[in-house]
């Protein structure tokens, strides 16, 4: 599904990413766990196109695909999702609005048919009510005026219409009470399928508890310092990232 | 810096799209001799059939235009023109005394507004809008008229008023912009050769829409169209205004008057979108538009309001406003005007408050794009009499890019002290993170930009009538492919 080989990255001329590999198959959900610094947004930036992220070396193959100097747009079209850090406002522009746009263009793009306004509206209500959403949610301006809980909750909603092959999750909990982080991991663990990926970036472990990962990598000094399983996220927890040269968070 | 960069690129490229609605329509034209003298302005009036009372103002306003300097009070910069260069009159020429029906139009005229997607026929059909269609200066279509006829509403060219109710025509025109008014009032004045009368008897709503589509056709033919909308006691109407105009080389000259008169109790809701050719990248052929439009809450309780979406133009000089002078009255001005390339806009309102406990809003959406300069330009004047009169204003710009302009300036003068005038105003722009977020859910970045901006200008678009808001908000995209996204 995904495949990140030597992948080194400059922002501004300063190498963050420093030859990093990963493979994720179809189906599966990792955990990038990483300190403050360590590259981690870089890596999910660089995955969705974001200009300014230039690729020095290696390269990331989604679905046998080279990404390198694909548009963000086109790499949304063919199954890639980035659910946001910090979800941007969009002011005037209700929720529905974009996310009607957003499907349309996609569908476009592969060549089929567009949704019209009654089937979209059904669509909508059909995933709301699975994700526990209110409707209300739909009629307000993205993001515009959201509470953390809600911007996320909104980030897993788009992602449950768009349908992602693979989809990026940076930092999802940041930002979350306890009761919010439990809402949004639900939402996800109801995204699971075989034939989505996830790749959930995160600082702490506590995200972990709600969403059980099927690997865990450790990220630090822009590269995978360890892989393993779900323990791994367990020892970090305790031991903190001071074993890959970082004080602990 | 990466980032911000490449933004630019796009928006650069976005901005290249030719304008949709360039094409000239090639029609026999009933010309004036070119330049502006008496002659000409006996030649129109004399065309017209025009009675002796109005070509005495006509001939009033010609002479005093001679001695009136141009305004240059406003942020837009053109070479002189020329008033001698330019055709006063032009009419496109019909069989017999002009059609009864659209069966008796010039075919290719109809063909025009087919290119522009607002066939007549279709209109008539199945939107129930009223159109009286303007090509160059003179009124060729006239729809629905039976069922206006039938509530005592008045809806014809002015023309024509001076044929059916030519005391009601005396009675009102002039009466809110006077011919001594502006520069370019004064010229409409003098040379005026037609537009719209709307007369809306007391008590009565009108049962529909009502609008008219201009065109300036005709080459070197200034236009100088002149609405006049009387909303008597109790009556309410809501007129829609739009146009598009043909690809051309030399600058156009439009300086159209539009009055309204509203009584006790009355409403008049206008509504404008504007869509002249607004010149090439360079700002090479666009109209200019030097437009002056007024309204006059006469009555107790009357409103006024006017909505307009300006996305065309080399040069926009436009200021639509109210005289409050009735109590309780009420005044609102909405408004989205974009520029690109290099276009120039400076507009605004006045509201004047004159009568007690009357109120005013004012909304205004300036989108800049390219190197285009924009203007908000407004003026809120409380009189001393004006007690407990208060006014909202909130000016909002969004600029695209790094070369273009926004710039606000509000004239706030209150003589009364009970008044109170509220001003917000801000600057934005569409940043990199917001076209990145919708790139990332698919959306490619034209429409991208297009999504923000009409998100940006939500709150007018929603002042519009349902016909008009669609267009208008696939306009607001097209300006910006043809100039932004």
């Amino acid at each position: 599904m995904l495949e990140i080989k030597n992948l080194h990255v400059s922002v501004d001329g300063k190498e963050i990413l420093k030859g990093l590999n990963l493979s994720v198959g179809a189906g599966e959900m990792h955990a990038i766990m990483g300190p403050n610094g360590s590259g981690k947004s870089t890596l999910s930036y660089v995955i969705a196109g974001r200009e300014g992220y230039d690729i020095t070396g290696g390269r990331i193959v989604f679905q046998g695909e080279d990404l390198t100097g694909m548009e963000p747009e086109v790499r949304a079209a063919k199954g890639l999702f980035l659910a946001f850090q910090y979800p941007v406002e969009i002011p005037g522009v209700p929720n529905t609005t974009f996310l009607k746009e957003a499907l349309n263009a996609i569908r476009r793009y592969r060549g089929e048919d567009e949704l019209d306004a009654m089937q979209f509206v059904k669509m909508m209500r059909e995933k709301t009510k699975e994700l526990g959403i209110s409707d209300d949610m739909l009629k307000r301006a993205v993001n515009a005026g959201f509470s953390g809980g809600e911007k996320k909750r909104n980030e897993i909603l788009q992602m449950a219409v768009l349908k992602p092959t693979l989809a990026v999750l940076d930092e999802t909990d940041s930002g979350l009470d306890i009761d919010a982080l439990k809402i949004v991991a639900e939402g996800v663990n109801k995204l699971r399928s075989p034939d989505r990926s996830m790749l959930l970036i995160t600082h702490y472990q506590r995200l972990l508890d709600y969403i059980v990962p099927d690997k865990v990598h450790v990220l630090a000094h822009g590269k995978i310092q360890r892989s393993g399983g779900k323990e791994l996220a367990m020892e970090l927890e305790e031991k903190g990232y001071a074993e890959f040269g970082e004080a602990a968070a | 810096m990466v980032a911000s960069t490449n933004t630019m690129e796009q928006v650069n490229d976005l901005a290249e799209e030719k304008y949709k609605y360039g094409f000239v329509t090639d029609i026999e034209s009933d010309t004036a001799p070119k330049g502006l003298s008496e002659d000409t302005v006996r030649f129109i009036s004399a065309k017209k059939n025009e009675p002796e009372w109005l070509l005495d103002w006509r001939l009033k306003a010609y002479r005093y235009w001679l001695k009136m300097e141009d305004p240059e009070w406003a942020k837009v910069k053109f070479p002189e023109i020329d008033y001698q260069d330019a055709y006063y009159y032009s009419a496109p020429k019909t069989s017999g005394d002009g059609p009864k029906s659209l069966d008796e139009i010039d075919p290719e005229l109809l063909a025009t507004y087919e290119k522009l997607g607002i066939p007549l026929r279709e209109q008539e059909m199945l939107s129930g809008v009223a159109v009286d269609a303007v090509f160059d200066s003179v009124s060729v279509a006239t729809t629905f008229k039976a069922k206006l006829e039938e509530v005592g509403v008045i809806f014809c060219p002015i023309s024509e008023a001076l044929e059916k109710c030519p005391d009601l025509v005396k009675k009102y025109l002039g009466t809110v912009v006077p011919y001594t008014d502006n520069k370019h009032a004064t010229l409409n004045s003098a040379v005026f050769t037609d537009g719209s009368f709307v007369y809306i008897p007391p008590g009565v709503r009108c049962p529909m829409e009502l609008s008219t589509y201009f065109r300036i056709n005709a080459k070197n033919t200034g236009q100088f169209e002149r609405t006049l909308i009387i909303a008597d006691k109790g009556s309410y109407v809501s007129y829609l205004e739009g146009c598009t105009a043909p690809m051309r080389d030399e600058n156009q000259l439009h300086a159209a008057v539009v009055e309204l008169i509203a009584l006790d109790d009355a409403e008049i809701k206008y509504s404008t979108v504007q869509n002249w050719y607004p010149g090439d990248e360079n700002g090479v052929g666009g109209i200019y538009n030097f437009v002056t439009k007024r309204g006059a809450c006469r009555g107790r309780n009357s409103k006024i309001s006017w909505t307009q979406v300006e996305t065309g133009s080399a040069i926009t000089w436009k200021y639509p406003s109210c005289i409050l002078q009735g109590d309780n009255s009420v005044g609102e001005f909405y408004s989205i005007a974009i520029t690109n390339n290099c276009q120039q806009a400076d507009t605004g309102t006045k509201m004047i408050h004159l009568g007690k406990n009357t109120t005013s809003r004012i909304i205004s959406k300036g989108i800049s794009a390219g190197r285009a300069d924009q203007t908000y330009r407004g003026l809120v004047r409380m009189s001393p009499k004006a007690e407990n009169a208060r006014n909202f204003t909130q000016c909002d710009s969004l600029l695209i890019g790094d070369q273009c302009g926004a710039h606000t300036v509000p004239y706030i003068e209150s003589k009364n002290k009970s008044a109170i005038v509220e001003h917000e105003a801000t600057t934005s722009t569409i940043s990199e993170d917001q076209l990145f977020y919708l790139r990332q859910r698919g959306i490619p970045p034209e429409a991208a930009v297009a999504l923000v901006v009409n998100g940006f200008c939500r709150e007018v678009l929603q002042q519009l009538p349902m016909e008009f808001a669609v267009e208008a908000q696939k306009l607001v995209g097209i300006s910006l492919e043809g100039s932004v996204g």
